[in-house]
């Protein structure tokens, strides 16, 4: 079992959390200008790379969602961010 | 064998104890292979797949062979490890893959067609006429141990979560060294050995440290650790290390149920010894050949001499003191050694040694112990991705690199000799001062390799679990499985319960030496965990029954119970689903009915209740809701949907707005988490966070629901402090109210079609309601209402239950509610998706009624269907399905392909070979034009 870091609440076991998306999806907007190529990417099209990546994670015991760099090779936690800015 | 007890070890009590129907004698401390030793036991069992007779190889965890069931109180457990599982008076213990027992059993034969079924045997023989007719005979005779279905265990075993700075794995010299070093230097430390006591070799080898004789040394230093308030967990395998320096660990317990522990620890150090490699040679699998450590430990742990007339053959020079130990104990010791070209080229005896052939001389002897060198433990080291390079000083894998926040010491790290391996273990530990001073009389470990020889004569043994031999391999390096991963898939080399402990680099060499790579070249299988066979007890843990997903309970459970409800599960929730002793269709049709005719009362607590405040309040709900939200004034409710961001329908409820900066969210009781985490996420991802808060206060809150035309006559005498007629509260108002000098809330929304108060207290003021409620019902000759009922009341309206008459395709326009996807001009969740192409099929599924024309409701899931091309294609299904009692009638959703454009349409339906008939109807079959909500 990984272990995260929550910028509120410091290292946790990873059942404490819910992964979110990837980070750095913007929602496009608004519906009507909205072709359904780039909904359909919106919706379904991740990324989803091999080593360093950048996700949205929830920290379910404190409720705050943040930004979370991780390589998924090695399984490392390089920094995580809450959605103010704050690094933790 | 002539195995017999040598005085070494003083007084011990006798344990009776049973094998294949035997009565036997072992003695406190044995462990169930050292009991059979000493009674001259000698075949343990049959061999997986050849059915030949096979003894007691090594003394601990690396035994391939002693696999037994075991019969303890009445209970039965498969496959459990001769050498590890400690004896217990009244064991009642089978030999493994036998039948009837190990020295007679039937399917001995098998050994005779060995030559017909070689290694993947079955992916080319019995393929005539059809493998299928020889399957099931084949998979009956294949699988080790038998299951006692009667056996459950209980659901007891501790899961433990620790942490330290030093998790050591391992109380041998090296290990011991090393958590002491790290206690002195203020670590906090765990030490963790699967024997009984910490020692490791000390246990056994002759050696001094610090002037202390070993065994004693490893007493006193696991008594500096405890005394230093270290954890020293003895009988406890770690047997996985996984990511961020996690280790699991089995710990038996006497007297208790075994406990699983996790430890995080900042460091951990692997001090996990090396396993004894057999050499090998024709016939190496006769019971009586052991491994000459174990015939060690067997020695000085149990004395026990397993044998009079031994024969030792090595090429390692670890094998010296032991040498000088069985002779010291009266045994008669002939050395083979292939240093000075002793070869083994046969061994006789089918059911225990009888002779040895020592290069072409017959040699009498009752016991061939043999060593081919020491293979490092690496497994937990290659499971937290470290890598093995081969080493030919010592002829062993060793761990080739670092691993973060992992230290490998002594044995384990290839560091056989124990000067060199305690300096190890003292640097890994963090200490200061003199390395600790050994007296060993024997000389350092060399080792001069030999490897398995291919194309000789006979069959030679690589993997004694799993009946691998050399041939085996050359027949799989013939057929091109000579990767080490096919290998291992294609012959079984290293599968199963000891997953090649002694086989590995054996078969990995003889491959090696077939295909003409070096060691390295060829590599290793991966290593995963766990270490050693754990039971699925301790990773269950208390996980069972009620605790395996424990339900949400009410507060007014003890009052239901004593109204008589009985209970279902609804969303995750306990909830009354009747009240009464008669069938349960009786009750639900009389609850049904009364809700009708006076008045009913419902819990309707688990209802979610989101509490949304702040000046962006309405902001965030308008964006999460398909209907617009903000545009309530305040003290009314809205019913609407929650979509995703593909448009389909997560949930329906009321939002209720309290003022301008507060809502309430009423979403199903089943969905609050998944309501309440879209919310948090656009809150917190897209306005801001400083402006709204939203909490869920579904559990501080009980909700009593009376419905039915007498409810605002029942609700009226509660006293709550308000105006109940409609002009104050019409359908669709809320206000806040006071009960029993407390705060309360009541809501007049209906999800029965008829005129309903939901009364809301906080939970602690819930029992008081309860009972005023409860009072007042058997005045108006209404009744307790249970969730089965409100199922069938709200179908009679055609409300829907999302999840249940919607599915994960089902967006608004499917309920025919299209207002808010053509007039909002705001951003909302899944609003671009419901003008997709998808979106606007026209033969998409809709929900509709279903109307029978038959006394039998349609059964819930029934598809219906048409004919194309004679044959039946589903258009939909039925979702929900009751027999109507104010009605008398049955009634039914569906969702139907085309179906709000077919109404009053004739369709089919099939269900289980049965061809049923329905017509389309509106979902409403009762009160279509809504008189009751006011009645």
């Amino acid at each position: 079992m990984q272990l995260f870091t929550c910028p509120f609440c410091g290292p946790r076991a990873e059942t404490e959390f819910f992964y979110g998306a990837e980070a750095g999806k913007t929602r496009p907007e608004p519906a009507s200008d909205v072709k359904a190529e780039a909904w359909a990417a919106y919706l379904h099209t991740n990324a989803n790379p091999k080593g360093a990546t950048r996700e949205i994670w929830l920290h379910q015991t404190c409720g705050e969602f943040f930004l979370m760099e991780r390589d998924t090779v090695t399984h490392d936690v390089v920094q995580s961010v809450s959605l103010r800015g704050d690094a933790a | 064998m002539t195995a017999r007890r040598v005085g070494e070890i003083g007084e011990r009590r006798p344990i009776s104890f049973q094998f294949d129907g035997r009565r036997l004698q072992g003695l406190e401390g044995d462990t169930i292979a050292s009991a059979l030793l000493a009674n001259d036991v000698r075949v343990i069992g049959r061999s997986f797949k050849y059915h030949r007779p096979r003894g007691i190889y090594g003394a601990g965890v690396e035994d391939p062979n002693g696999l037994v069931d075991v019969t303890l109180s009445g209970k039965t457990s498969p496959n459990v490890r001769a050498t590890t599982e400690k004896l217990v008076d009244g064991m009642v213990v089978r030999a493994g893959n036998a039948d009837p027992g190990a020295e007679t059993d039937r399917h001995g034969f098998i050994d005779r067609l060995a030559q017909f079924i070689p290694a993947g045997f079955y992916y080319k023989t019995f393929m005539w006429p059809d493998w299928h007719l020889f399957e099931p005979r084949i998979r009956a005779m294949a699988g080790l141990g038998r299951l006692d279905p009667t056996h459950e265990p209980p659901a007891d075993s501790p899961q433990i979560n620790e942490r330290c700075d030093v998790l050591v794995i391992g109380a041998g010299p090296a290990g011991l060294t090393a958590a002491r070093a790290a206690s002195r230097a203020g670590k906090r430390v765990i030490l963790v050995d699967d024997q009984t006591q910490p020692g490791g070799s000390l246990l056994y080898r002759d050696v001094t440290l610090e002037g202390i004789q070993g065994a004693d040394w490893a007493q006193s230093v696991g008594a500096e650790l405890s005394g230093a308030g270290q954890r020293v967990l003895t009988n406890s395998t770690a047997y996985g290390v996984y990511q961020h320096n996690l280790a699991c660990v089995w710990e038996r317990r006497l007297g208790q149920s075994d406990a699983l522990w996790q430890i995080r620890a900042g460091q951990i150090i692997l001090a996990t010894g090396a396993i004894e490699r057999p050499l090998v040679f024709p016939d190496n699998d006769r019971p009586g050949v052991m491994s000459a450590e174990a015939a060690l430990v067997f020695l000085k742990r149990h004395g026990l001499l397993v044998g009079q007339k031994i024969v030792l053959a090595t090429n390692n020079t670890r094998t010296d003191d032991g040498i000088d130990a069985l002779r010291k104990a009266g045994a008669e010791v002939r050395v083979a050694d292939r240093r000075s070209g002793a070869e083994i080229t046969g061994v006789e005896g089918k059911s225990g040694v009888t002779a040895v052939w020592i290069n072409g001389e017959r040699v009498i002897a009752d016991c061939l112990l043999v060593s081919s060198g020491f293979s490092p433990t690496v497994h937990l080291y290659a499971q937290a991705t470290g890598k093995l390079r081969y080493d030919e000083q010592t002829a062993a894998l060793v761990p080739a690199k670092p691993v973060s926040g992992l230290a490998v010491i002594g044995a384990a790290n290839g560091t056989f000799d124990l000067g060199p391996s305690l300096a190890e273990a003292h640097a890994a530990g963090g200490g200061s001062g003199d390395v600790p001073i050994i007296d060993w009389a024997y000389a350092p470990y060399a080792i001069e390799a030999v490897w398995p020889v291919t194309g000789a004569k006979g069959r030679q043994w690589i993997d004694f679990q799993n009946d691998v031999t050399v041939k085996d391999i050359e027949l799989a390096a013939r057929e091109n499985y000579r990767s080490v991963e096919h290998l291992k898939r294609y012959t079984t080399l290293g599968m199963a319960t000891d997953q090649g402990k002694t086989s590995n680099l054996n078969g990995l060499a003889t491959m090696a030496a077939i295909t003409g790579r070096s060691i390295d070249a060829t590599g290793t299988t991966t290593y995963r965990p766990p270490y050693v066979p754990v039971p699925l007890k301790i990773i269950a843990g208390r996980r069972r029954g009620e605790l395996y997903n424990p339900v949400k309970r009410l507060v007014l459970e003890p009052q239901h119970r004593d109204a008589g409800a009985v209970f279902r599960e609804y969303g995750g929730w306990l909830r009354p689903a009747y009240y009464g002793t008669g069938a349960d269709q009786r009750e639900i049709q009389r609850e049904a009915r009364i809700a009708r005719e006076t008045v009913a009362l419902l819990d309707g607590s688990p209802l979610g209740k989101i509490e949304v405040f702040g000046p962006q309040a309405g902001a965030v709900l308008d964006f999460n809701s398909y209907n617009t939200i903000s545009t309530l004034k305040p003290g009314r409710l809205r019913y609407g949907f929650m979509l995703t961001e593909s448009g389909v329908i997560y949930d329906d409820g009321v939002v209720a707005k309290v003022s301008d900066t507060h809502y309430i969210v009423s979403c199903s009781s089943g969905h609050v988490d998944g309501v309440l985490m879209p919310l948090e996420e656009w809150r917190q991802d897209r306005f801001n966070p400083a402006e709204v808060v939203i909490h869920n206060s579904t559990p501080q809150w009980a909700t009593l629901t009376a419905t039915g035309p007498r409810a605002r006559d029942l609700v009226a005498r509660l006293e709550l402090g308000v105006d109940l007629d409609d002009v104050s509260l019409p359908h669709m108002a809320f206000v806040e109210a006071t009960f029993a000098g407390g705060p309360a809330r009541l809501a007049r929304v209906s999800f029965t079609g008829d005129r309903s108060y939901e009364v809301s207290v906080p939970s602690l003021a819930a029992p008081d309601l309860f009972t005023q409620m409860r009072a007042l019902l058997a005045e108006f000759g209404g009744c307790l209402l249970g969730s089965e009922a409100l199922l069938l009341l709200r179908a009679e309206k055609g409300y829907i239950i999302a999840g249940k008459d919607t599915d994960g395709t089902t967006i608004p326009a499917d309920l025919g509610i299209n207002g808010p996807r053509d007039k909002r001009r705001d951003e909302f969740v899944g609003k671009r998706s419901l003008f997709t192409e998808n979106a606007q099929r026209t033969d998409r599924q809709q929900l509709v009624g279903l109307t029978v024309h038959s006394a039998e409701p349609l059964p819930t899931g029934a598809h219906a269907v048409e004919l194309a091309d004679g044959k039946r294609r589903s258009i939909g299904f039925v979702t929900s399905s009751y027999f109507s009692p104010v009605l008398n009638r049955p009634i039914a959703l569906g969702l139907i392909e085309r179906g709000l454009a077919r109404l009053g349409e004739d369709i089919m339906l099939y269900h289980l070979g049965k061809t049923l008939r329905a017509t389309i109807s509106d979902p409403c079959a009762f009160d279509r034009d809504g008189g009751r909500l006011n009645a």
